[in-house]
């Protein structure tokens, strides 16, 4: 039925391997900011929260543009990776990663800070009588306890990065093979004559991956409930 | 026989708490109105709360000592609480609650002091459970279970019974009292219930206000009026 051609396989691929690598990247910055927010009190609290959130209310393109000038190749933290870790982002895949990251963040931060600030400290308290250090305390009752709010994140993110176009393309451009997203292809596709069929292909790849997604994150949700509540 | 000695000051808002006291062997109850400091002395002692000044120590072992700059934190108490509220552990079933303070200290599992508690308490069927399918009696039993397991050096006991009706209190009463008599280490039993204390304590700490206004027997529990337990 979906007969695709390989150069809209890879495109396929390519997203869905972007997506899987930003989220597990951001996941634990995620973790940890969603953290800093919901439990700590420090000077320039409101301006990380604000950073937090830029991307969700910049324009993506205007992201796309500062992490190209930040992290382009010879920008100033892009060159100091590339010199010393030979990480390089522009014009590869691994920016697209980054840019899709990115812009996830603020979606994925959100239900996390909020897990974590409905948790009953009490229960911290406990385990800590009990003893457990801070360190333990943290894996054993803090982070299942969040687990709901960091499948949400999760979800939130991977979706946000499946679909994320203007960053990506600003910051990594649309380079088949190795930035040209989902996205980005039906994007090119609509852009060319007789290109509406193959476009109509990737549409329907791109409704099922977000129904994927979503389906996901319901059956995710009720085991974290039945394993709170009780089945 | 272990003893815990109490000698600190904090002030709590208006309530200036200052209390001075020894638990050894029984149970040692702290009776007072609400307001009067009681939960706020056995947090300090389970390390929860740290105290503005002064001392806490169990034998030899100093827990608190504003003096010589010593604050032992919670996790190395080994104080057993159970709280008022019971706060089992809701993600895990009851005997993974039961075993946290064993996990948690690295210690070899027990299977004869886990069997012995878990019949102490009668909670052998509840052990899959997870603690939200569990009536408030049965909760504060595997709550009193989980503080005996970390093989605590004193128990603390924050009105264990006040989340109760009458009848869950007439259930659990006599295992509190087997435990008493049986556990071998100072409990500390917060109350406001005089006719509760009159089955449980064997010494009473009155407080009022943040200050130690009595401490002996039973029979500063008279003037007090009972609430049907007796």
């Amino acid at each position: 039925m979906l007969d695709l051609t390989p150069a809209e396989w890879t495109a396929v691929a390519l997203s869905l391997r972007i997506a899987v690598v930003a989220t597990a990247f951001a996941l634990p910055f995620g973790i940890a900011i969603g953290w800093l927010l919901a439990r700590t009190e420090f000077w320039g609290k409101t301006v990380v929260d604000g950073l937090v959130f830029l991307p969700l209310v910049l324009p993506p393109v205007v992201t796309g543009y500062l992490l190209l000038i930040w992290f382009g190749r010879r920008a100033p933290i892009g060159a100091f990776l590339d010199r010393y870790f030979g990480i390089v982002f522009s014009f590869r895949w691994t920016g697209a990663a980054l840019a899709c990251g990115v812009m996830g963040f603020p979606l994925m931060v959100r239900p996390i800070r909020l897990a974590l600030e409905a948790i009953d400290r009490k229960l911290e308290d406990a385990a800590a009588t009990l003893g457990a250090n801070r360190m333990w305390v943290f894996v054993t009752v803090t982070l299942p306890l969040a687990l709901p709010g960091i499948v949400a994140g999760v979800v939130l993110c991977f979706a946000r990065a499946l679909g994320e176009f203007g960053a990506t393309i600003t910051f990594v451009s649309n380079i088949p093979g190795e930035t040209q997203t989902i996205s980005a292809a039906i994007y090119t596709l609509t852009q060319v004559p007789g290109g509406d069929v193959a476009a109509g292909r990737l549409v329907l790849i791109a409704i099922a991956l977000a129904f994927a997604a979503l389906i996901a994150s319901e059956w995710l949700a009720r085991r974290a409930a039945i394993r709170f509540h009780g089945e | 026989m272990t003893v815990l000695a109490v000698d600190v000051e904090k002030q709590l808002g208006t309530l200036r708490l200052a209390v001075r006291f020894k638990a050894e062997g029984g149970a040692t109850a702290l009776f007072g109105a609400s307001g009067a400091g009681k939960t706020s002395i056995v947090n300090m002692i389970a390390g929860l709360l740290t105290p503005d000044r002064g001392a806490i120590a169990i034998d030899d072992t100093v827990l608190f000592d504003s003096a010589r700059g010593i604050n032992m934190p919670p996790y190395r108490r080994r104080i057993g609480y159970v709280f008022q509220e019971g706060r089992l552990f809701p993600h895990l079933s009851v005997r993974q609650n039961l075993d946290y303070g064993r996990r948690m200290s690295g210690r070899h599992r027990n299977p004869k002091e886990f069997e012995r508690i878990v019949a102490l308490l009668d909670i052998g069927r509840l052990l899959d459970r997870r603690p939200r399918l569990l009536s408030g009696g049965e909760r504060q039993r595997v709550a009193v279970g989980r503080a005996l397991l970390l093989e605590p050096r004193i128990l603390l006991l924050d009105e264990p019974l006040a989340s109760l009706d009458v009848a869950h209190k007439r259930e659990i009463l006599p295992y509190l009292v087997l435990l008493r008599d049986d556990a071998g280490i100072p409990i500390v039993y917060v109350s406001h219930t005089a006719a509760e204390l009159r089955r449980i304590a064997t010494t009473v700490v009155r407080l009022d206000a943040g200050l130690v206004v009595a401490s002996g027997g039973l029979e500063l529990l008279d003037d007090a009026n009972g609430d049907g337990l007796d």
